[in-house]
């Protein structure tokens, strides 16, 4: 009997009957981190890391019962051993250790490797069997350095003020919003916030996480007031009528679909900003070097071209096909997130 | 080299056209001129000439980037440019060579003639020297086609600004086959030209969409009516013996029409006719097809005339004897264009009347427009009897009487992803009829859903997936789309006997369970009625 394995309702420990982040209700889910793809309701138990566990309550409801942990804690459960490390993916995101008579598994969820300055930095955790996402597992997906595209969308925002331009910068609410936030420089003008982020800046917060200081858009807030400003919203709001108020503005969007040109053009925005809390092409096989695993599982993204590549690269590599949505993840999330709030 | 790239990538990164002229406005202010002559070439599709074989650069590009040539094919099919996907595979992204647009398209110009190993150093060495963006635009110009959304009315605009010329007089200067190679921008764009005034088009009027019943537009003897062509709209200009022809994008396209040639002896001088530009042979107009394939090639090639030969189907006679006719009514400028028409006629036979209908009431224009899809129709056009000729889209005295589409329901089930944003989706489905027991596919359509849509479909993609097949699905035959198509033709080379014309998703018809989408025989049945 494998220690995890794909089940119709989701990664599943058969020894500890416990799932990770499962798809159907089910007694026991452990969950990696708060994205509606991830942390899906109904389930009788959640189990996460502590800054999830907020989250977690917002998004699915006061009353769920959840019992967060911190990093590296870990507990048994009949006779299986689960801690939570950090992902690097969001704030409270986590991947999930399972050891079992001297066997590890680590199911990664989503992860990045570059350190935010907001969400703990990813922890390579040494395994047997590693799960990955593979959301940007193509050579082509490769990040520029994280600091030289904060310096663009700054001096982008910078522009526009002189411009006289509104700067709308999208990202979707829980995650990309919050780690754009910590990144603007307050120096250029105000920054005021899409209901949908601020509702999650509010949640955040209240948790103890240190954001710097915003301002919900409200229908009584003066047009004047926006002039120079950047206001963060989530993708849903891009082109919506909603925007109208700001004119005229230059809209950004700050996502890792923006390494290719198909996607800028898609999405017709004026500026479009590489940057993602997934791991990119030399990320993911770091990860997965670090972890010294032979079998890899893959999971949500491309997974058929990255597990024979894997394959070739002579681990023991399968792709399971789940329902997490990572490859929709950037571009659709924060509508999952308002229907949420 | 820079300079181009930035450009490139400040004209692709927007879709609106102020933020576009602007962009090229500054880098007109900035580039050499000879760099400046080279950008307008490369925009308005010119481009050097191919030295190095794609698949060469393919198998180079994997190399570089150390990853299997399978991996790279993979990446490209994702990405959808070869030449993009070349550049991010690259691993270098840092910068170190200072040299302009036309001393690297100089450089792939000389790749011409050596052999593919010096060929190979001399690229890779490049592909070295260059960040991203650059090595993008380099690759580019060596695979050709820059499809930034600048059309050539867009540049001449930035242009006009930037010289302070009239914008349709550098149309005029930049037309027909100039080569960065052989001229100058001094002597192509600065110069002044003895003709530069003859070859001015007027805009062309516009019609809209008649939706409501034609009764409501009040008495039949007040309106002319007439056939829908489905080919271009072009004006044909015969001022001081020499001859323009114009598209409707207010581009010249002289050159692309070879037959017109000998209206500009046939025509007296100071002519403009308003027509459709038509493929036409052996008595009939052709589809569509055959016109666009022709115009999408750079050169017109004898086989290309013989295959698709054009005729001009005048409508209108904007200008006679040099005089402006565009304030005169339609009934007038009607009999002056059948004077013209009939004193040509018999001397060529490139030049054709639109015919006017003949009726008595709505009810038998209804029954034309039903015809429109046998003759290779759009459907009607009518024109107010006392119209004049206005400028651009106006309302009122003229409009187009569009066929309705063709419809049916069919079944999806094959899917494949898209490309771009939408790499990660399945976008691209094929649909099928009902023959019996079994489906049988005949088309496969892109657009017409939603985004919400888009995702919806994928998700049940991916959760009811039978097979795969390289980058194909074959999923549950589930889900019922209607197909909207414009015509439909016998085919020999798809399984179902039929080949549609732009065919889309109408809509997603959630409420009819797949058992009831149509069948063959439906298919066939529009094939016997539409189909040519
Ligand atoms: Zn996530
Ligand atoms: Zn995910």
């Amino acid at each position: 009997m494998a220690l995890l394995e794909f089940t119709e309702s989701g990664i599943y420990c058969p020894i500890a009957d416990i799932y990770i982040d499962p798809w159907r209700p089910v007694e026991r889910a452990l969950i990696t981190h708060g994205h509606s793809d991830h942390a899906r309701p109904g389930h009788q138990h959640y189990a996460c890391h502590h800054d999830s566990v907020n989250i977690l309550r917002f998004r699915l409801g006061q009353e769920i019962s959840v019992t967060g942990y911190g990093y590296g804690e870990t507990f048994l459960h009949r006779g299986v051993r689960f801690s939570f490390h950090p992902a690097g993916h969001i704030i409270g995101s986590a991947q999930i250790r399972v050891e079992y008579q001297g066997e590890v598994w680590v199911a990664s969820g989503d992860y990045k490797l570059e350190d935010d300055g907001l969400a703990p930095a990813y922890e390579p955790v040494k395994c047997h069997a590693f799960i990955t996402e593979c959301t940007f597992g193509l050579p082509v997906y490769k990040w520029p350095d994280p600091a030289t595209v904060h310096q663009e969308i700054n001096q982008w925002w910078e522009n526009n003020r002189k411009a006289g331009k509104v700067s709308i910068l999208s990202g979707y609410s829980l995650g990309k919003a919050q780690r754009l936030l910590h990144h603007l420089d307050a120096s250029i003008g105000p920054v005021f916030t899409h209901g949908a982020i601020e509702n999650m800046n509010e949640v955040l917060r209240e948790s103890g996480v240190v954001l710097p200081d915003t301002r919900r858009v409200t229908a009584d807030i003066n047009k004047k007031e926006y002039k120079g400003g950047l206001v963060l919203a989530p993708p849903s709001a891009i082109g919506s009528a909603w925007q109208k108020k700001f004119q005229p503005f230059s809209e950004g969007i700050a996502s890792g679909w923006m390494a290719l040109r198909g996607a800028r053009r898609r999405r017709s925005v004026d500026r479009g900003f590489i940057l993602s809390d997934h791991v990119d092409w030399p990320g993911v096989n770091t990860a997965i070097r670090e972890t010294g695993a032979q079998k890899i599982i893959t999971t949500h993204g491309y997974t058929s071209i990255f597990t024979k590549w894997l394959l070739e690269q002579g681990y023991q590599a399968s792709a399971e096909s789940t329902q997490f949505e990572g490859e929709l993840n950037e571009m659709s999330e924060a509508d999952n997130s308002e229907k949420a709030a | 080299m820079r300079q181009f790239a930035q450009l490139f990538r400040r004209l692709d990164q927007t879709t609106k056209i102020n933020l576009k002229v602007g962009a090229l406005h500054e880098f007109f202010a900035e580039a050499s001129d000879e760099d400046k002559l080279w950008a307008i070439a490369l925009l308005a599709g010119k481009r050097p000439k191919r030295t190095v074989r794609t698949s060469l650069l393919r198998e180079w590009g994997a190399e570089v980037a150390n990853i299997p040539l399978w991996l790279f094919e993979d990446s490209y099919h994702v990405v959808g440019d070869l030449a993009e996907t070349i550049a991010n595979l690259h691993p270098q992204n840092h910068s170190t060579q200072q040299e302009n647009l036309t001393y690297w398209i100089t450089f792939i110009r000389n790749l011409d003639g050596k052999e593919d190993d010096e060929k190979k150093e001399l690229i890779l060495t490049t592909w070295d020297s260059m960040d991203a963006s650059e090595r993008f635009v380099f690759n580019k110009l060596i695979t050709g086609g820059f499809r930034v959304g600048v059309s050539q009315k867009l540049m001449v605009r930035a242009l006009a600004r930037y010289t302070g010329l009239e914008e349709n007089l550098l149309a005029h200067r930049l037309m027909g086959n100039w080569s960065p190679v052989d001229t100058s921008f001094n002597d192509l764009v600065l110069a002044e030209n003895p003709d530069d005034n003859r070859s001015r088009p007027y805009p062309f009027y516009l019609a809209y969409a008649l939706e409501e019943a034609p009764e409501n537009l009040g008495v039949p003897e007040e309106w002319q009516a007439e056939r829908k062509w489905d080919g271009i709209r072009g004006q044909v200009i015969q001022r001081g013996g020499e001859l323009f022809v114009w598209s409707r994008g207010e581009e010249l396209v002289t050159d692309k029409f070879p037959e017109f040639e000998i209206l500009r002896q046939l025509l007296p001088d100071g002519t403009v006719l308003d027509g459709e530009i038509l493929p036409y042979k052996d008595g009939a107009p052709l589809a569509f097809n055959d016109l666009q394939t022709r115009i999408g090639r750079k050169n017109v090639t004898r086989n290309v005339l013989q295959k698709a030969p054009v005729v001009l189907v005048a409508y209108d006679l904007l200008e006679a004897d040099g005089q402006d006719l565009r304030h005169q009514p339609m009934r007038y400028r009607r009999e002056k264009l059948e004077q013209l028409v009939a004193e040509v006629k018999g001397k060529t036979d490139v030049l054709h009347l639109s015919e006017v209908l003949s009726f008595k009431d709505w009810s038998q224009l209804v029954a034309e427009r039903a015809r429109s899809r046998e003759m290779h129709c759009e459907g009607l056009m009518l024109k107010r009897k006392d119209s004049i000729y206005e400028v651009g889209r106006k309302k009122g005295a003229w409009w187009k009487w569009k066929v309705d589409p063709l419809m049916i329901d069919a079944v999806m089930i094959y899917a494949m992803r898209g490309h771009g944003r939408r790499a990660n989706l399945y976008t691209d489905y094929t649909f099928a009829v009902w023959d019996g027991e079994a489906l049988v596919p005949f088309t496969k359509a892109y657009s017409g859903l939603t985004d919400k849509e888009i995702r919806e479909v994928d998700a049940f993609v991916k959760k009811n997936t039978i097979d795969r097949f390289g980058p194909v699905r074959s999923v549950n035959p589930e889900l019922v789309f209607e197909i909207a198509f414009e015509g439909i033709n016998r085919s020999t080379r798809h399984k179902s006997g039929v080949a549609l014309r732009f065919p889309r998703m109408n809509r997603w018809r959630l409420d009819k369970p797949a058992a009831e989408a149509n069948t063959l025989s439906d298919l066939h049945q529009l094939l016997n009625e539409y189909g040519g």
